[in-house]
């Protein structure tokens, strides 16, 4: 691919002379490439393991745990707690709402005074609206994966982020959601982002004392759908 | 960054008379430790997950050159693009080549221990590029000038109110003139300043926790989500990261996230993480148009299959750190370098010489606690223990030490002469008196005694004159 004096070849050689051996080759190779084509997964979490009720109470508990709020509604009740939602803390009746079909399947007019822009996020949003890859029950953790239909800057941009979760989305660890995202979008095609984000924007920079709001959402509040 | 490691016991003497590194450190000890042993209680596998992170960074290692071979396919495969950095200066020159050639005047930049070691950002702003560290920690020490700390906590060794007067100095001509003394006012202040930092920024330029060949993607942990906004806002998105941080696959990294926040802070999980994998797509609202992976080895392949293989694991939680009675005493900046701690004292000397770092694997107790919060287990002590042989090796040890060291050598080859002295110095010791159990001022001590006390020899003489009374060793091994 390249010639030895490459800096490319410099690395490669230099690890290979360090490991004393040459290229990886016939069942050395065929060995890495198994591994590689059927990911070994590690210790099983015990506490994520749970029928799908279960599943999804646990998710809620540790969103909760991680300063999210959760409220679970059924289906046709989705646009109304979001303009509740917003009312209860006194925050505008106006979103940028992600472009998504998901999200379209909502009822949205129902809610006169709430006003919506679909695209993506802008710095001077307050409030934005998004869908979920997942959840993940054993850590309270939302996965987005970017597309067209979502837009990353508006995981992070509001000051707060409303997200519409499907109980059928939650999943026990990461490597449900890693299945998900192969079946999904192939496995040699991630989306450009997948973000998992697990509460509000935080840091503990001064003095080690967690506060809220770095750079990304002050707030999160999550919409968990009975369907 | 220039080494100040060689002038470590200097470094020493200023942070331990230092009221405010002091009241810092105080906080240090109680927070990380205690959430981290909390975390760990939570999940019961958590001992069974730190075997599993050792065992796949051996094997990412062991394999390493495949890994990276993979991992460049897929990121050129979905339209990125991989730089090789034999040596720090290659990494420079390819980033701010990079940064030039999209006009870049900001750098929107994540905290990333590698940009530290190879002091990305004042060749950044010899090349007329301003970067502007974006994790709160690293940007109060980048207004303040001064190196981070702690690998995860960089400004850990501030107070509040040195980051009140810090922020109405730099803030203050931008019309943020009152003091704040409440933490939430300053990390909304920082937010609103840097918001529009990120706005305007080029170039965004993260580290990487991980790369993942599966997937070709570099993964980032965060809590503040600033190397989210880095890695979506600018139009071009440059990762650096060293060689060892490949690992084969999302089901490794699902192992190594599971111990590396709570290791680190004791959280279930970081607020974000992230795989970025490749340029915006077609249809994509956001995102950068072009990704570049800089992959740095810096000394690291030199490292691989040597007795200091085992550092190469590290996956930069902090937990070390947090957990040495050295660091808790002095903090990170005495270490003189970018890595502060246990992880500092073996890699510093590997990264830029023991002849300079020397001092370093000398800063132990061995106390072992280091390796035993270890995620991914690496036997610290032992690797400080070779760095002290390389070093008594190579005669860089002082004199006073290699004097005093063959003297105990020359005494203990001979069982019955050290009976003898030590039953000596047993007695006289006593005659200062034994009541307390310890001494505050002693002859010839006093750079001892200076600091703490000395302790006092119990009654009944020397360990071997009491092992002889009680009858010995009864069976010989």
């Amino acid at each position: 691919m390249s010639d030895d004096s490459s800096p490319r070849s410099q690395i490669l050689n230099g690890i290979r002379r360090s490991l004393q051996r040459g290229p990886l080759s016939g069942e050395a190779k065929q060995a890495v490439e198994a591994r590689l084509a059927a990911p070994p997964r590690g210790p099983d979490v015990a506490r994520a393991r749970l029928p799908q009720p279960e599943k999804v109470a646990l998710f809620c508990q540790w969103a909760e745990t991680n300063n999210a709020t959760v409220a679970r509604v059924a289906a046709g009740d989705v646009p109304g707690e979001v303009s509740n939602y917003l009312a209860r803390n006194n925050l505008p009746a106006r979103a940028a709402m992600a472009p998504s079909p998901l999200l379209e399947g909502y009822d949205w007019a129902s809610q006169k005074m709430l006003s919506l822009r679909r695209g993506r996020g802008e710095g001077s949003d307050q409030v934005s609206i998004t869908g979920a890859f997942a959840g993940i029950a054993e850590t309270g953790t939302l996965v987005m994966a970017s597309g067209p239909d979502h837009p990353v800057t508006l995981n992070l941009l509001p000051d707060t982020h409303v997200v519409v979760l499907r109980e059928a989305d939650i999943v026990g660890g990461y490597e449900d959601v890693w299945e998900r995202l192969r079946a999904r979008y192939g496995k040699d095609r991630m989306p450009r982002t997948v973000n998992t984000i697990t509460g509000p924007s935080r840091t503990g920079d001064i003095e080690q004392a967690m506060e809220l709001g770095a750079h990304g959402p002050r707030r999160m509040h999550i919409v968990v759908v009975r369907e | 960054m220039e080494s100040t490691a060689h002038d470590f016991k200097h470094n020493v003497s200023d942070a331990l008379a230092n009221p405010n590194l002091q009241d810092s450190l105080a906080m240090l000890k109680v927070g990380f430790s205690e959430r981290r042993r909390l975390a760990a209680e939570r999940l019961p596998e958590f001992e069974l997950l730190r075997d599993r992170a050792r065992d796949i960074k051996n094997h990412a290692l062991a394999n390493l050159d495949f890994y990276l071979e993979e991992f460049e396919r897929k990121v050129i495969a979905l339209g990125g693009h991989v730089h090789w950095a034999p040596t720090a200066a290659d990494a420079r020159r390819i980033i701010t080549d990079l940064c030039k050639s999209v006009g870049a005047r900001t750098v929107a930049k994540s905290k990333s221990m590698v940009a530290e070691e190879i002091a990305l950002n004042d060749h950044l702003e010899e090349a007329g590029i301003a970067p502007i560290e974006t994790d709160l920690g690293e940007y109060i020490i980048q207004l303040r000038k001064e190196p981070p700390s702690h690998i995860i906590a960089p400004a850990v060794h501030l107070t509040k109110d040195q980051v009140a007067d810090t922020f109405l100095e730099h803030h203050g001509p931008l019309g943020f003139t009152k003091r704040l003394t409440e933490r939430n006012d300053l990390v909304a202040e920082a937010r609103y300043v840097l918001r529009q930092k990120f706005l305007d920024a080029d170039v965004g330029l993260t580290g990487a926790n991980f790369l993942v060949a599966e997937t070709g993607s570099s993964m980032l942990v965060t809590n503040e989500g600033n190397a989210d906004l880095s890695n979506t806002l600018p139009k071009m998105h440059i990762v650096l990261a060293t060689i060892e941080k490949v690992i084969p696959t999302l089901e490794d990294a699902a192992v190594l996230l599971r111990v590396l926040a709570r290791s680190a802070t004791g959280q279930e999980s970081s607020a974000y993480t992230t795989l970025n994998t490749g340029p915006k797509r077609d249809g994509d609202l956001d995102g950068p148009s072009a990704y570049h992976v800089v992959i740095l080895d810096n000394g690291r392949s030199s490292v691989l299959g040597t007795e200091m293989q085992e550092i190469l694991r590290c996956i930069r939680c902090g937990a070390c750190m947090n957990h040495c009675p050295v660091y808790g005493a002095i903090g990170g900046h005495a270490y003189g370098w970018v890595y502060p701690g246990p992880i500092g004292a073996v890699l510093t000397p590997q990264l830029i010489g023991v002849e300079e770092a020397g001092n370093l694997p000398n800063a132990s107790t061995f106390c072992g606690r280091c390796e035993s919060v270890c995620p991914v287990r690496i036997p610290l002590p032992k690797l400080m223990r070779h760095w002290r042989e390389r070093e008594f090796e190579r005669h860089l040890t002082p004199k006073a030490v290699r004097q005093g060291l063959a003297l105990w050598s020359f005494l203990a080859r001979r069982p019955k002469l050290y009976r003898r002295l030590t039953g000596i110095a047993n007695r006289v010791l006593a005659l200062f008196g034994r009541a307390d159990g310890r001494y505050g001022t002693l002859p010839l001590a006093g750079g001892w005694t200076r600091f703490r006390d000395f302790p006092a020899p119990q009654a009944g003489g020397t360990f071997h004159a009491q092992w002889a009374r009680h009858g010995g060793a009864r069976t010989r091994p």
